[in-house]
């Protein structure tokens, strides 16, 4: 690695490394307003920022199948559905005062203490990795079908099952919701006396 | 490109989902930081299947096909996730996770009949089961 | 059946009985009284049978050995000489007379059934002592009776006095009892064998080590058990208990054992001088003293109860002077007139409404009133006295004439001195006996006052009971006195001469005094009215006892005093009288010398667990309570704080693992 570092130090970045760099850092501002944000709708706004920034950052990895369907689902299914269930909740609409809870210092001073910790490590072991990203793409859609359809072949069916438990489990979820709140006045009582 | 940049920036997104998750008050902030957190890691395996097929270590793509069922599994959560949020805001009324505190012992929630601090929590606990 | 399996019967039975009452006395009523009365009624039968089996003849010895237990062997030992088969009969006699009265005298009682059974127990144990061949298999037996004694004394709990009383029988004899042991394990190590006749064997070939310090070891058991003195302060407190068991304990059981113990190991005895003066000073101390005390009392109870000490003393006082013939016809002669007195006391008190002999004397024609109990009360009270020809006067005189014998130097076996002793004792409680049986005979019977209250007919089980024992008093001693020492050792029982006119002279003298002192106080009690009647004519005699055994002590200021100025003993005793009732004070100086300084370190040792073992305790409480209180907080119940510290825990570990991995 001896080699790689002298042709490549931190320095002197290349193209690629300044336009990853400046996606980078506007994926991670969104995030932090994301988390930060006492207005609730906008978090859900500035999510769909971070994410289209991480798809972004995917196809500057050459990761070109990886980054639609994060465009696809994420931003397009994952943070509408997070709207809908923003406003079934009735969240308020424009600055809401108590976004955080009282668990906010302990939160920051467990995340700063992970962050340290996390970038510490990573950069220590991977200062001198370089990812080669010339020659033909590792994502692209016809690499990444045929190695899922090729070795994962079972993961992937099996990860049809869930889909599908998961989307029975939310049917059930909420029309159990909806039977109890039809069928009688018993089961506020019940929940009530706790 | 170093490798350094991805995972950096994977761990401090990590690190913000992780904020998130602990700060935040609304269930459905707290699912979005969740998606934060995934994405970091997304966004590592993205990086290392890329070094790895380049030095020829792994030829499976094991992360493109990793990140592949962790966005269908995200999707799944998601879903599971705010279904579970919107029957606890039907049931109580707020999305409020502190408030959501029936595993919690305290003289506001000790009943005053019990004795000691130890059979209220036993009540405590076994009340939601 | 052969005479062992018919021995095995007769404690068998009652034991029996007792179980069965314990088992059935809920569910099952109707079949209390039957198991009560059956089984001693049965195993008198059987111990008639044995007795005229065994005949007096060469002693019936059988032994069988269940499994070995250690070093000296506890054998299952029935060992049956004249002396055991009269006095089981006795015991077999008195408990069935006891279960009889108790039918009618506890006849409403709510406790009946196991007041049946613990009496059926009682005399069990009783019989097993009295058959039994091993000294261990006594002992047990030994100590039911002690337990019994305690349930029984405390029948009437709801009174203070009972309570009190049952605790103090257990305990006082409970003291004796430990020396007792030591002196059984060192007789045991001595001959080898827990067995009786070996024991004596070995007693016989010297080969028991110490034997004045075994023998004292004994005789401390033995004075709790007989209640000599200095051990005897719990027999008159247990008069709390109801009448027919101070009948059973005094007359044939419990009492009886201690004397009759002695008599089985007298070799022992006789083996060191010391243990016979001892035992005489004993004797004498104990008739004496108890002679002056049963003078003084008020309650009818209390003042039999200082005879039967007295009477003890006798026995103790024959075995002093080595005679157990005479010991053991005493105990079976005043066993009879005894139970009597008992019996028919507890007549007088139910017909009465009182305890009190300063209240009866107040009373007009209560011999009217129970004229059963007057007439077999006389009869026992004057065999008490010792007034030929009833039963006491012959075995009174045996114990007399055995002392006499010894300071004439006709034997070996006792040392002169204790003759001496054991003889002017007699003599001089002979004078007082006859005293205090003639003062509770006036009291009770002779009243000027009032008309005696009318509780209607007593129960005709209580009356018959009283006639069946009025005969054995009455003609017991002059029948049997020829014939017993066949049974016994041999020793002639016939009066002699000399004791005889000495002993009568003096009783008919006390008798004559006490009448005396009577006729100039008796005047004053129609000007002092005293006097508290329970009166429950609908209710059985028990609750009338209980009740004024409770009410002694609020209405008369003491529980066995009344100062009462028509009471004869007022001249009699002067200035004595007081602390004669007090029992000469021997419970205020065993208060002073055992019960406060043990009151004391428990109050030395409360203070210590409280003040400081507690301390450590509560110290060692209060650092889990405020890790606890710490801990509780940390419990919000939400969710985000628990993950917080899940994942700062996590970061931690994982930052301390990477410290370790590289080394740093």
């Amino acid at each position: 690695m001896t080699f790689a570092q002298a042709q490549h130090g931190f320095l002197s970045p290349t193209g690629v490394e300044i336009a990853f760099l400046l996606v980078g850092l506007v994926t991670l501002g969104a995030a932090l307003i994301t988390v930060t944000t006492r207005q609730l709708v906008h978090a859900a706004l500035w999510l769909v920022v971070a994410l289209g920034g991480l798809a972004v950052e995917y196809l500057l990895l050459t990761a070109e199948f990886i980054a639609w369907v994060q465009v696809l689902i994420y931003v397009g299914s994952v943070v509408v559905l997070l709207l809908f269930g923003l406003m079934l909740t009735k969240a308020p609409i424009g600055h809401s005062p108590d976004a955080d809870s009282g668990n906010r210092w302990a939160a920051l001073t467990v995340a700063v203490a992970a962050a340290v910790a996390l970038v510490w490590v990573v950069t220590d072991a991977f200062r001198t990795t370089w990812l080669d990203l010339d020659g033909p793409a590792a994502g692209t859609t016809a690499v990444t079908g045929a190695s899922l359809f090729r070795h994962w072949v079972l993961p992937f069916e099996a990860l049809s099952v869930l889909l599908l438990a998961a989307l029975v489990g939310a049917i059930v979820l909420s029309r159990k919701a909806r039977a109890d709140e039809a069928a009688a006045p018993a089961a506020p009582a019940k929940e009530g006396v706790r | 490109m170093h490798l350094a940049y991805p995972a950096v920036l994977s761990a401090l997104l990590f690190c913000t989902g992780l904020y998130g998750v602990l700060a935040r008050r609304n269930a459905i902030l707290v699912l979005m930081s969740v998606e934060l957190m995934l994405n970091a890691v997304n966004l590592n395996l993205v990086a290392f299947d890329v070094w790895l097929s380049r030095t020829a270590k792994d030829t499976l793509h094991s992360g493109q096909a990793l990140t592949l069922f962790t966005i269908a599994i995200a999707a799944a959560e998601i879903g599971i996730g705010l279904a579970i949020v919107l029957a606890v805001y039907r049931n109580r009324g707020t999305s409020d996770i502190d408030k959501l505190r029936d595993t919690a012992e305290g003289p506001e929630t000790a009943d005053p009949d019990t004795e000691g601090p130890g059979t209220s929590a036993a009540e405590k606990a076994e009340a939601p089961a | 059946m052969t005479t062992t399996t018919l021995a095995v019967l007769v404690p068998l039975l009652p034991f029996l009985g007792a179980a069965a009452g314990l088992l059935l006395g809920r569910t099952v009523p109707g079949f209390v009284r039957p198991l009560a009365v059956l089984p001693p009624l049965a195993s008198l039968v059987l111990a008639a049978l044995v007795a005229a089996r065994q005949g007096g003849d060469a002693a019936v010895d059988a032994h069988t050995e269940l499994t070995p237990t250690g070093s000296v062997p506890v054998e299952l030992a029935l060992h049956i000489d004249g002396f055991a088969a009269l006095v089981a009969v006795l015991v077999a006699f008195v408990a069935t007379c006891v279960q009889i009265y108790s039918t009618g005298y506890l006849r409403d009682d709510p406790r009946y059934p196991s007041y049946a059974a613990l009496v059926s127990l009682f005399t069990s144990a009783m019989l097993l002592v009295v058959y039994s061949g091993d000294l261990i298999v006594l002992l047990v037996g030994w100590e039911v009776m002690g337990i019994c004694s305690y349930f029984l004394v405390g029948h009437y709990w709801e009174t203070p006095e009972a309570r009190a009383a049952s605790l103090k029988a257990f305990l006082v004899t409970k003291l004796g009892d430990v020396p007792f042991l030591i002196g059984l394990f060192a007789l045991a190590d001595g001959a080898g064998s827990f067995r009786i006749t070996r024991v004596l064997g070995a007693v016989a070939t010297g080969g028991i080590g110490h034997p004045t310090l075994v023998a004292l070891l004994l005789l401390a058991g033995v004075a709790g058990k007989s209640a000599q003195f200095p051990l005897h302060t719990w027999l008159p407190d247990a008069m709390a208990g109801p009448t027919p068991v101070s009948a059973l304990i005094h007359a044939a059981t419990m009492v009886a054992a201690g004397v009759y113990f002695v008599a089985r190991l007298l070799p022992l005895f006789e083996a060191s001088q010391a243990a016979m003066v001892v035992l005489a000073v004993m004797a004498a101390v104990t008739m004496a003293g108890s002679g002056l005390a049963a003078l003084a009392q008020d309650d009818i109870k209390r003042v039999l109860a200082y005879s039967t000490i007295g009477q003890l003393g006798y026995m103790t006082g024959a075995l002093a002077v080595g005679d157990r013939g005479a010991a053991v016809f005493h105990l079976l002669s005043h066993g009879a007139f005894k139970a009597l007195l008992f019996l028919a006391a507890g007549v007088i008190i139910h017909a009465a409404g009182t305890n009190s002999l300063a209240a009866m004397s107040r009373m007009h024609g209560l011999r009217d009133r129970v004229p059963d109990a007057y007439w077999t009360m006389t009869v026992a009270l004057l065999a008490l006295a010792a007034i030929p020809p009833f039963s006491g006067f012959f075995s009174k005189e045996s114990v007399l004439g055995a002392a006499e014998h010894v300071i004439t130097g006709h034997t070996e076996h006792a040392p002169g001195a204790a003759g001496w002793i054991v003889l002017v004792a007699g003599l001089l409680t002979a004078l007082l006996t006859a005293a205090y049986a003639t003062r509770l005979w006036l009291l009770a019977f002779r009243g000027r006052g009032d008309e005696a209250p009318d509780h209607g007919r007593q129960p005709l089980t209580m009356t018959v009971v009283l006639w069946v024992l009025a005969v054995p008093s009455l003609a017991f001693g002059a029948l049997t006195y020829r014939a017993l020492p066949d049974w016994f050792d041999g020793r002639a029982l016939t009066p002699t001469l000399l004791t005889s006119i000495l002993g009568t002279g003096l009783a008919l003298v006390g008798g004559l005094i006490t009448y005396g002192a009577w006729q100039r106080t008796t005047a004053l009690a129609a000007r002092v009215p005293m006097g508290a009647v329970a009166a429950h004519p609908e209710e059985d005699a028990g609750l009338v006892e209980a009740e004024t055994i409770a009410t002694h002590e609020p209405a008369y200021g003491d529980i066995a005093y009344a100062a009462d100025p028509a009471d004869p003993s007022r001249l009699l005793l002067g200035p004595l009288r007081r602390p004669a009732a007090a029992g000469f004070h021997l419970d205020a100086v065993y208060a002073a010398l055992f019960v406060r300084p043990v009151q004391a370190g428990a109050r030395l040792v409360r203070f210590l667990d409280r003040e400081v073992v507690d301390t450590y305790v509560h110290a060692a409480a209060a650092l889990p309570r405020l890790l606890g209180a710490a801990v509780r907080r940390a419990q919000t119940g939400n969710v985000q704080t628990y993950v917080s510290a899940l994942l700062a825990g996590t970061v931690v570990l994982a930052v301390a693992v990477l410290l370790v991995a590289t080394g740093a």
